[in-house]
């Protein structure tokens, strides 16, 4: 088990170092880094006194180690805009890009694992088809188009709800959250089920083929045949053993549902991590592009990696296979 | 070899058995009525792409004609030079329709041109890794793992981030994100396949690597390219349409369709909703028709299926 978590682990720290070759080699190579990192609106003294504070009159590879030490130690470098540092504005951003993620995460389990339930018990019914044409719709259509719609139709069209922006914000459990007022709910709907639908198929397709393979196994028939009820087969033998390959798949896709923030936090203008490096690329605020790029990567590699070891846990055929290799 | 035999002895179908494995195909393929309304959709938007600056009424590039006073007009208004603009006007006074039919053209061009650059590299890179095996596939595929283990758009934004904005910039991340897909496909059937004695003959034959992978290997690994080439094109139109809607795709010199939806977003509130809807609306046209049949070219390709 040690044995199969430091291979991942050395892994990982692999990728990283990786990650920030590339991300070193995208924003201090491949443009002009002095343009990139220093205000464009300095005189000639402070762009030679930057050069000289940033190292870039150093060779290449000692640029790289300096970029390398400085953020090991959390200094991703400024931003223009707002000057504060890159990391700082991100981390501050964060709470309401999770807020979000969670809840469309919310959303596509207490949706998606019965709506998909449903469309495996009754495959030929008008309801169990309408589930997966919606699930099919949910997969092929842009989610920003969707999220137009959805404030066309409730904003607009409606005024039932806002249009976008997050309510006031109150501290729950040492946290910023603005779920827990009546305005709030009001204003995350929208970007939640909004950034939820690609979730939601998938959560559907999953759960659905998952009831239709469970349902036809001995144990079931064997339940039935004992004279459980039908209510208790369902919610009990059905859905204990389909749980276990939604909640895996989904945790996988955490990091993706962070990824899509950008976009529905775009359209509904939810002041969270998204929204802050789509208007920075507009900016050209570099530091916080690096900055968001390299948190992001992190993050995503210690899910991989946290899914990977719970994986091997569960299942141990996965680490013997990897130790033996 | 058994499936040949089984297919001469009885076609369970019923169609005559001399039809060539082409028309067969075709009709197959049409047997779903969903499915030939996607072609047909397919053919309509693409017929559209190529012809736009003959059946636009205005020509909205051109600056001459284009006049702000027409900015914003509902739809079914007429403009300035007389036309009528069947589903209104942009926010600087361009023809709706005609944006829309030379988006399009930019917006499918973009789509599959990287998708088919994307599976050339895909099917080089997968063909090499499955024929060669051993330490080539191995490092090929950590690469290919590691890059579908990050969500499509976040590798876009990373590549855009850095490269700016422009049409063949967007194919260049297009392909990017695209060509792994394409990799793993292929692998994966050139796997099966060349365990099969087809090769095992050809390689008898001393025939070069090169002719055994591109005369031997890979016609053979082409059905499921070209289900998955389908299903990516739709999904680098729609990645595209994102990107662009993002503000970090096409310049608004090129304005695809996803950069007219964003156009069109800010008037939205304030109640005129064309400018965003029908760009729209042709925008999921095309990704639904493409989906439609890359669906039934799923069904119809998948020799575990064959009827």
């Amino acid at each position: 088990m040690s044995v199969f978590i430091i291979r991942r682990l050395l892994q990982s720290v692999v990728v990283i170092w990786v990650m920030s070759l590339l991300v070193f080699g995208g924003v201090y190579l491949i443009g002009d880094p002095i343009d990139m990192l220093i205000n464009p609106e300095a005189d000639q003294e402070d762009i030679d006194a930057a050069i000289r504070a940033l190292g870039l009159d150093k060779p290449i590879h000692e640029q790289y180690w300096f970029f390398l030490i400085n953020a090991l130690k959390g200094d991703l470098g400024s931003s223009f805009i707002f000057n504060e540092p890159a990391l700082q504005l991100i981390l501050a951003r964060m709470p309401a890009t999770m807020e979000l993620a969670f809840a469309s995460l919310f959303i596509s389990i207490f949706f998606g694992i019965p709506l998909g339930m449903w469309a495996g018990l009754h495959p030929e019914s008008i309801a169990g088809r309408s589930i997966m044409t919606g699930s099919i719709l949910g997969f092929s259509l842009p989610s920003f188009w969707v999220g137009i719609m959805f404030i066309m139709f409730f904003a607009v069209i409606l005024g039932v709800l806002p249009s976008g922006g997050r309510a006031e914000t109150t501290e729950f459990l040492g946290m910023q959250v603005s779920f827990l007022s009546w305005d709030g709910l009001s204003h995350i709907l929208l970007p939640a089920v909004n950034l939820a639908l690609f979730k939601l198929s998938l959560v559907i397709r999953l759960s659905r083929a998952g009831t239709q393979e469970v349902i036809h196994q001995d144990y079931i028939k064997f339940a039935r045949a004992k004279g459980v009820s039908e209510k208790r087969v369902i919610l009990v033998h059905v859905l204990k053993n389909i749980l276990i390959p939604v909640v895996t798949i989904l945790g996988l896709e955490f990091g993706s549902v962070i990824a899509f923030a950008v976009v529905t936090e775009t359209v509904f203008a939810w002041p969270g991590m998204g929204k802050l490096i789509i208007e920075s690329i507009d900016q050209l605020d570099r530091p916080v592009i690096v900055a968001y790029l390299m948190i992001i990567v992190f993050m995503f590699i210690v899910i991989n990696l946290v899914v990977d070891i719970l994986y091997s846990v569960l299942d141990p055929r996965v680490r013997l296979q990897d130790v033996k290799a | 070899m058994t499936a040949t035999i089984s297919e001469t002895l009885v076609d369970p179908t019923g169609k005559p058995a001399d039809l060539s494995p082409f028309q067969r195909f075709v009709s197959d393929f049409c047997e779903s009525k969903v499915a030939v309304a996607g072609a047909i959709g397919v053919l309509i938007v693409a017929l559209i792409a190529v012809f736009a600056p003959w059946i636009s009424p205005t020509n909205p590039y051109d600056l001459a004609t284009v006049d702000i006073m027409d900015s914003r007009l509902a739809p079914g208004k007429q403009m300035m030079s007389g036309v009528t603009a069947v589903v209104g006007t942009d926010g600087m006074g361009r023809d709706m329709l005609s944006s829309m039919f030379y988006g399009l053209r930019i917006s499918l061009t973009v789509g599959a041109m990287s998708g088919f650059i994307a599976l050339m590299v895909g099917v080089c890179v997968g063909l090499t890794a499955a024929y060669f095996g051993g330490r080539v596939d191995t490092l090929i595929m950590r690469v290919v793992d590691l890059q579908l283990s990050f969500p499509a758009i976040l590798i876009a934004l990373v590549l855009l981030a850095t490269l700016g904005k422009g049409v063949d910039k967007i194919i260049i991340a297009l392909i990017v994100v695209q060509w792994a897909y394409f990799a793993r496909t292929v692998r994966g059937t050139a796997l099966v396949e060349r365990r099969k004695e087809y090769i095992e003959a050809a390689a008898c034959l001393a025939l070069s690597h090169r002719r055994i992978v591109f005369k031997h290997l890979l016609p053979n690994c082409l059905p499921p390219l070209i289900v998955v080439g389908t299903v990516q094109i739709a999904n680098a139109i729609s990645l595209e349409a994102t990107l662009s809607f993002l503000g970090i795709g096409l310049p608004v010199t090129e304005p695809s369709l996803g950069l007219l939806i964003s156009n069109g977003f800010e008037y939205m509130l304030s109640g005129k909703y064309w400018i965003s809807i029908y760009p729209g609306i042709v925008l999921l046209f095309t990704i639904v028709s493409i989906n439609l049949v890359g669906d039934r070219l799923r069904d119809v390709l998948n020799p575990r299926l064959e009827r």
